[in-house]
């Protein structure tokens, strides 16, 4: 049987039933074996009990978005599991395996023409002593791709760690689904992993993120839960206070954000996180960092929107909203994270970025890179640090919001002396007071905007890739950046060649970087996930693309996926 | 509202003395300003002269009494909420007239005759007792110079507080 | 009480209540309470030796909101009704300054009536003044929450019908930690009570009748309706709450004191260093 250097794994059932955890169990265990992974999943609305699914894909090379197909459907019970039909493409080589017990299939995956295999999971469960149903699942889906016993076994321990009543039983059912797995003719072997082996980490972009505001330096933070940014938060929440930090559970996000930009006055580094009805109600405030020039850091999980639209699924949708919701002329940073491990190194970025110029940095990131668990090579290491430029106490004649040639002035903290000023969103002269003067308003406007356009953003503005010399090129951005580059490699056995610019900074516009990196370029196709291709119509307006500049754009809940890509390159390409 | 400890020494008295002096001067300062602000220049000056002449009777207890560094203008409580000489913030109007100032400063002068007064009349050592009616006498004098200054100023004719534009809105 | 001018005791540092305003002129209407609350504020910040550089004055929007730029402390001019929430920001952040959240009735009970319930539950060690003038100044005379219901005005003709808020009943159901009400015509008696809400541990809300000239001239009457030091501390909540029922909203002094331990962050604080939390990612 020939190997795969990728493949692609559901395991479905009730809740109750166990599956999340077994799909995280696989996950590390293929980690262990020394494979890159990713884990999706989707649940049915009920809090508990709902039908359930985790989506695995698994591979040699690093791995951002899922595939076009899955190689295996597994499920312990087939209750209401048909939902998640457009999430699960199958093919007719895939593999459908359930309980006899539990009844047919839907006839929704039966018409993939996939093949069918029965393994009585509960009965085989039954026979082991305090044996689970998703434990036999998890040892015969382990056999199915060749992964070796103690890498699954290692997945296992470090997951019951704390129950090691537990321990021996599953191991047991592990085993015992192996063994049953044994009578499947069809297999998905996977290829070796690479040989070498960097350091590897296992996390989600939400974790990613809080580590890189905590490396970026930020020791306070507002919250308000919002799914699907919770995660970010609880994960702050303990590892703030192992580094010092303080994260405070606010009454709502109107609270939330001016107790980060109250923290940050304070000269503490700040941040929240919310999703796109809790940026909405965000927005007023981040006028008033931009106005009163204090840096924070909002990270956006988007989901689907408008108002409280699919919670629980991804969308770049809030594009607009990051750039242009707020109200006056009001410069700031957005930026996005194209990868998982990205979020990381963009977060920390994002506040390196905010406490250097003083304004507020949206960082973009989405469901899918927020709640996907991947295994990634460890990211890489950006100089940490906070450049808050600040003013030394007694500063002869200090003026707060002092017109300077960068743009940025030095910033009191309370406590300096001789420096007290107050911190206004009211338009205010040089130093701070209250101005409804023409050429304060210049003045000021000016500088906030000159300290974030004339500022060195360096090579980190955006991912360049792709063929260089090719005469088209593609823009994206956040999720769609992975996709993106899967499909633009599947095309190019079919002659499609074209660079790849994946934007990590949305604002300020880097247009000159862009255009330099579109030089000589006859095609500029604009891939995002939305409706009305917020993406490609804010480049449109901020610099005069080369060549001709088509929109590539759908709304969300369903990811892209590269075969989707790849068929409208091919499509673009002949054009 | 609690009642001010009676002074016993002449020192404590003119302490409290001193203390009403700086309260009604800094308040008439601080009411010229804003009388500045808002464009009434008459009667910002006006209130700058009461700060002024106020100002010298603070000093003049000081020098009296020898005090070389300022003492301490800590809070403490009269019979009225404030120091009898001071004027009450809530009776401004941004189109007042000097007469209208004139009338608050006659009002503060002979709040502070009463109280004096009232100290000379209440159980207190001869010198204190002797003091105060100094220095209720030093105020009746003022009573009687401001109505002097008052009969030379025009009283406002009906009418004087209407605005025909409605107020401002900032933020 | 009644510490003379010239006592003795050094005090530890010579600034006095002047020292504690700014050179910002107030654009405040001639006659506005307001300017009793500087007054009052600078007397209580000198009183108790602050540090101006120690202290800040935190607002939302609103005539009273203005406050911050005429303190010579670090000031916090945020927007309308979030003042606590930036204050709450600032103090958890940095535990060391002195918080002073201040600002209107409509600031405080209407946009940000939220955020008042829940800052008197959390507790967090700072002082909340409201300059309560029964209207929006700002923006011209409309109701706020804590207007008469039969109030005329071009928003609300005829008045609002609804009853008022009651700030204080609010704040002692909500957990406020020190609950008083003060006069802006008796600066000095103000200035008392916002030294005990400064110095009184956790969450304290001081309600200010404060009067709006130009849109309630007729509050001027207020100073011969106040009764001062009507309201005696207790730190028994029942007996508050039995004292608010009689309360006719002019009662000056401190209803309740109270023992409950101010906001702190909860949970281990063990210390390390950022990298040592890469630890729970490393497979
Ligand atoms: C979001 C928002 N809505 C409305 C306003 C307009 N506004 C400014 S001040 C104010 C009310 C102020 O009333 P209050 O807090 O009682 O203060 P006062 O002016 O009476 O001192 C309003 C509604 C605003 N600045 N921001
Ligand atoms: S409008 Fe009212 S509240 Fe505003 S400054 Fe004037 S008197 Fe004060």
């Amino acid at each position: 049987m020939q190997s795969a250097r990728s493949v692609s794994v559901v395991l479905a059932g009730s809740g109750g039933a166990g599956v999340m955890t077994a799909g995280n169990m696989l996950l590390e265990a293929a980690a262990h074996a020394g494979y890159y992974a990713l884990m999706t999943r989707s649940s049915g609305p009920q809090i508990r009990g709902g039908e359930a699914a985790a989506m695995l894909r698994i591979a040699c090379e690093p791995i951002e978005c899922m595939e076009d197909e899955f190689q295996v459907l597994a499920a312990v019970d087939w209750e209401n599991v048909q939902r998640f039909n457009a999430e699960i493409p199958l093919g007719d080589s895939s593999l459908i395996v359930g309980d006899p017990d539990q009844g047919n299939p839907p006839d929704v995956f039966l018409k993939s023409g996939a093949a069918r295999a029965s393994l009585p999971l509960k009965k085989i469960a039954k026979s082991v002593p305090e044996g689970r149903a998703n434990m036999v699942l998890l040892g015969a889906l382990a056999a199915l791709l060749g992964l070796p016993d103690d890498a699954v076994a290692r997945a296992v321990e470090r997951t019951l760690g704390k129950r090691p009543a537990a321990l021996a039983p599953s191991l047991a059912a592990v085993a015992a689904g192996r063994a049953a797995a044994a009578g499947i003719a069809v297999r998905f072997p996977l290829s070796p992993p690479p040989a070498t082996r960097a350091p590897r980490w296992l996390l989600t972009g939400n974790e990613a993120a809080g580590y890189g505001a905590i490396k970026g330096g930020v020791r306070f933070v507002a919250a308000y839960p919002i799914t699907p940014a919770t995660e970010l938060l609880e994960w702050m929440a303990p590892a703030l206070a192992q580094v010092g930090g303080t994260l405070v559970q606010a009454e709502d996000e109107l609270a939330s954000v001016n107790m980060a930009i109250g923290g940050s006055y304070g000269g503490v580094p700040s941040l929240t996180a919310t999703s796109g009805p809790g940026l909405s109600l965000m927005v007023e405030a981040l006028g008033l960092a931009v106005a009163a020039e204090i840096p924070i850091v909002v990270v956006d999980v988007m989901r689907v929107g408008p108002s409280t639209g699919i919670p629980t699924k991804s969308e770049q949708g809030d594009l607009n909203i990051a750039v242009h919701g707020l109200h006056g002329d009001a410069p700031h940073l957005v930026l996005a994270p194209n990868s998982v491990a990205d979020c990381l190194g963009t977060t920390q970025w994002a506040v390196q970025l905010a406490e250097a110029l003083q304004t507020p940095a949206i960082v973009l990131s989405d469901q899918f890179l927020g709640q996907a668990r991947s295994v990634v090579d460890r990211p890489e290491d950006f100089p940490g640090g906070c450049s808050r430029v600040t003013a030394g106490a007694g500063t002869p004649g200090y003026k707060r919001y002092a017109v300077t040639e960068s743009g940025v002035s030095p910033m009191a903290i309370p406590g300096s002396a001789g420096l007290a000023y107050t911190a206004d969103g009211l338009e205010h002269a040089e130093r701070g007071t209250p101005s409804s003067q023409a050429s304060d308003h210049f003045a000021q406007l000016d500088k906030r905007r000159r300290k974030l356009t004339a500022h060195d953003y360096g090579a980190r503005w955006a991912d360049v890739e792709g063929e260089p010399a090719a005469d088209c090129a593609i823009v994206t951005f956040g999720s769609c950046t992975g996709p993106v580059r899967e499909g633009l490699a599947l095309a190019a056995p079919d002659g499609v060649k074209a660079r790849l610019i994946s934007l990590r900074l949305l604002a300020p516009l880097p247009a000159l970087q862009l255009l330099a990196a579109l030089e000589g370029v006859q095609r500029v196709l604009v891939i995002e996930q939305n409706q009305s291709a917020q993406l490609y119509k804010y480049l449109r307006a901020e610099c005069d693309l080369p060549g001709r500049a088509t929109s590539l754009h759908r709304p969300g809940a369903l990811q892209f996926s590269p075969g989707e890509i790849r068929r409208h390159l091919l499509e673009w390409s002949r054009a | 509202m609690k009642k001010t400890k009676l002074p016993r020494t002449v020192e404590e008295f003119m302490a409290y003395a001193w203390a009403m002096e700086v309260e009604a001067s800094d308040r008439y300062a601080e009411l010229a300003d804003l009388m500045g602000t808002h464009h009434n220049r008459e009667v910002a000056d006006l209130f700058a002269k009461l700060a002024r002449i106020e100002g010298k009777h603070r000093d003049q207890i000081a020098a009296q009494m020898g005090w070389t560094k300022a003492p301490d203008a800590a809070v403490f409580r009269w019979e009225t909420p404030e120091g009898p000489e001071t004027t009450d913030y809530g009776d401004l109007h941004y189109l007042m007239q000097p007469w209208h100032a004139l009338k608050l400063a006659e009002h503060n002068e002979r709040r502070a005759v009463e109280f004096f007064e009232r100290f000379a009349a209440a159980r207190v050592p001869a010198d204190v007792r002797a003091a105060a009616l100094e220095m209720a006498g030093e105020e009746r004098e003022h009573v009687r110079l401001i109505g002097e200054w008052l009969a030379k100023v025009p009283p406002p004719e009906p009418g004087w507080d209407e605005d025909m534009d409605p107020p401002a809105v900032a933020d | 009480m009644n510490e003379v001018a010239c006592n003795a005791a050094p005090a530890p540092a010579m600034r006095g209540p002047n020292d504690y305003k700014s050179d910002v002129k107030p654009v405040w209407c001639p006659g506005c309470g307001d300017f009793g609350v500087v007054n009052a504020l600078a007397k209580a910040m000198a009183k108790m030796a602050l540090e101006p550089k120690d202290v800040a004055v935190v607002s939302g929007i609103g005539c009273s909101s203005r406050i911050p730029a005429y303190m010579a402390s670090y000031g916090f001019h945020g927007v309308h009704g979030r003042a606590l929430a930036a204050g709450t920001g600032l103090k958890v952040a940095r535990p060391d300054l002195t918080v002073i959240v201040t600002g209107g009735d409509g600031d405080g009970y209407s946009i940000g009536g939220n955020h008042f319930l829940h800052a008197c539950r959390r507790n967090v060690d700072m002082t909340y003044i409201v300059m309560d003038n029964r209207v929006y100044g700002m923006t011209k005379g409309q109701p706020s929450p804590t207007t008469e219901p039969d109030w005329d005005s071009k928003l609300s003709p005829d008045g609002t019908g609804l009853r008022e808020f009651q700030p204080l009943v609010i704040a002692l159901t909500s957990g406020a930690n020190f609950i008083a009400r003060g006069f802006t015509g008796d600066p000095n008696g103000l200035a008392e009570i916002i030294e005990q809400a400064v110095r009184h541990p956790g969450f304290s809300f001081v309600e200010v009748l404060s009067p709006c000239v130009t849109f309630r001239p007729e509050q001027k009457e207020w100073k011969k309706i106040v009764k001062a030091d009507a309201l005696k501390p207790t730190a028994d909540m029942t007996r508050a709450a039995r004292r608010l029922l009689r309360d006719t909203g002019f009662e000056l002094g401190v209803l309740y004191a109270g023992e409950r331990p101010p906001y702190a962050p909860r949970g281990p604080r063990a210390l390390r260093t950022p990298s040592e939390l890469e630890a729970r990612f490393a497979l």
